[in-house]
C-alpha cells in the first residue's frame, strides 16, 4: 500500500503523519472498495436517468413502457424515468460494494470513470439535448 | 389565513423541505469544509462528525422527501391535460384553473404572455435533474459516514465529497429555482 497516494488507498502511516490529531481516535482502516462502490452507483444511477429521458424521447415503446411505471397517477413517463433510475442505482451500489466490499482499489480511476458517466447523465437530461433525439 | 390541499403540498415539497434542505447542505458544507489537518482537536473531532452525519443524512433524507412528494403527490396536478388539444380550456384566464386549464396547459397555451419556455426548458429540465440531488447527498452521506474522521488526512477524497455534495445542491437549485419561477408564472391551484 503506496503512502504517498492518499486517493489510491485506505488511511496510510502518511495520512497519521499529516494529521496527527486522528491517531489518537484509534481508527481502524476502511479501505477504499466500499467508498468507490458509492460514487461509482451514484453516477450509474445519474448516467440512467440521463439516458432514460433521452431513450423517452427517441422511443415511443420506450416512453409507453416508462409511462406504465405511474400506475394510474397522472404522474405520465417521468415515474419510469426516475423509478427505473432509482432501482439501476441501488442494485448496482449493492452489486458494487459485493464485488468491492474489502478490497483496496485504485480510487482516482474509480473517481473519474464516475464523473465521465455523470457528466453525461447530466447533458441527458438537458432539454435542449433531449428534445435533439426526439422521434419524428 | 387558508391553504388548500394542494397548496399545503405544494408549501410542504418547496419550502418545508427545500428549506430543510437547504440549512442541512450549509451545515454540512461547513463541517466538511473544516476536517482539515491539524485545524481540530481529536475531541472537536468527536463533536464535529456526529454534527456531520446527522446534517448529511438530513439533507440525503430532505431531498427523498422533496423529489418523491414533488413527482408523485404535486406534478400529477401540474401536467393534467384539462384544456383540450388546443388549450381551448385556457382561453380568456389570467391563471390556470383547476377545473378546465393545469398549469402545464396554462403555460404551453401561451394566453398570459410568452409562458411556453417555463414548461418546455424550465420544467422539463427541472423535474429530472432534480432527482440526482438525492442520489448524490445519499452516496455522499454514506461516505461521510464510511470514511468519518479518515476524510481529515485525505484532502482530495474530501475534495470529491464536496464536489458531489455541491452538485446535490446544485440540482436542487435548478430544481427549486425553476419551481419558484413556475410557480410565480402559473401556480398550482
Amino acid at each position: 500500500m503506496s503512502s504517498e497516494n492518499t486517493m489510491g488507498s485506505g488511511t496510510t502511516e502518511r495520512d497519521y503523519e499529516r494529521a496527527p490529531e486522528i491517531a489518537a481516535l484509534n481508527l481502524e482502516e476502511r479501505p477504499d472498495g466500499l467508498g468507490a462502490a458509492a460514487m461509482f452507483a451514484a453516477a450509474i444511477g445519474v448516467f440512467a436517468l440521463g439516458l432514460l429521458t433521452i431513450l423517452s424521447e427517441a422511443s415511443a415503446s420506450i416512453h409507453d413502457w416508462l409511462e406504465a411505471w405511474d400506475f394510474d397517477q397522472g404522474v405520465g413517463p417521468l415515474a419510469g424515468k426516475t423509478t427505473v433510475a432509482v432501482i439501476v442505482w441501488v442494485a448496482s451500489w449493492i452489486v458494487l460494494s459485493l464485488i468491492l466490499r474489502g478490497k483496496d482499489v485504485d480510487l482516482k480511476k474509480w473517481i473519474w470513470a464516475s464523473v465521465v458517466l455523470g457528466i453525461i447523465g447530466v447533458l441527458g437530461t438537458f432539454p435542449p439535448i433531449f428534445t435533439a433525439f426526439a422521434a419524428e | 389565513m387558508e391553504l388548500s390541499e394542494r397548496e399545503t403540498w405544494t408549501v410542504i415539497h418547496g419550502l418545508v423541505a427545500g428549506t430543510l434542505f437547504l440549512i442541512a447542505f450549509a451545515g454540512g458544507l461547513a463541517g466538511l469544509w473544516s476536517l482539515r489537518p491539524g485545524f481540530l482537536t481529536p475531541e472537536a473531532i468527536k463533536e464535529r462528525m456526529r454534527r456531520l452525519y446527522v446534517g448529511v443524512w438530513v439533507m440525503a433524507g430532505a431531498a427523498w422527501i422533496t423529489v418523491i412528494s414533488g413527482t408523485w403527490i404535486v406534478y400529477p396536478w401540474y401536467r393534467a391535460a384539462l384544456a383540450g388539444e388546443t388549450y381551448e380550456g385556457c382561453g380568456g384566464l389570467s391563471l390556470p384553473d383547476a377545473a378546465v386549464c393545469s398549469p402545464r396547459d396554462f403555460l404551453l397555451s401561451n394566453v398570459s404572455g410568452q409562458t411556453e419556455s417555463w414548461h418546455t426548458f424550465g420544467m422539463e429540465w427541472k423535474e429530472h435533474v432534480a432527482w440526482m440531488a438525492p442520489i448524490l447527498a445519499t452516496a455522499v452521506a454514506f461516505l461521510v459516514t464510511y470514511y468519518g474522521p479518515r476524510l481529515i488526512p485525505r484532502t482530495k477524497l474530501r475534495a470529491v465529497a464536496i464536489v458531489m455534495f455541491v452538485a446535490a445542491f446544485g440540482a436542487a437549485v435548478v430544481g427549486g429555482a425553476f419551481g419558484a419561477f413556475i410557480n410565480k408564472v402559473a401556480p398550482i391551484v
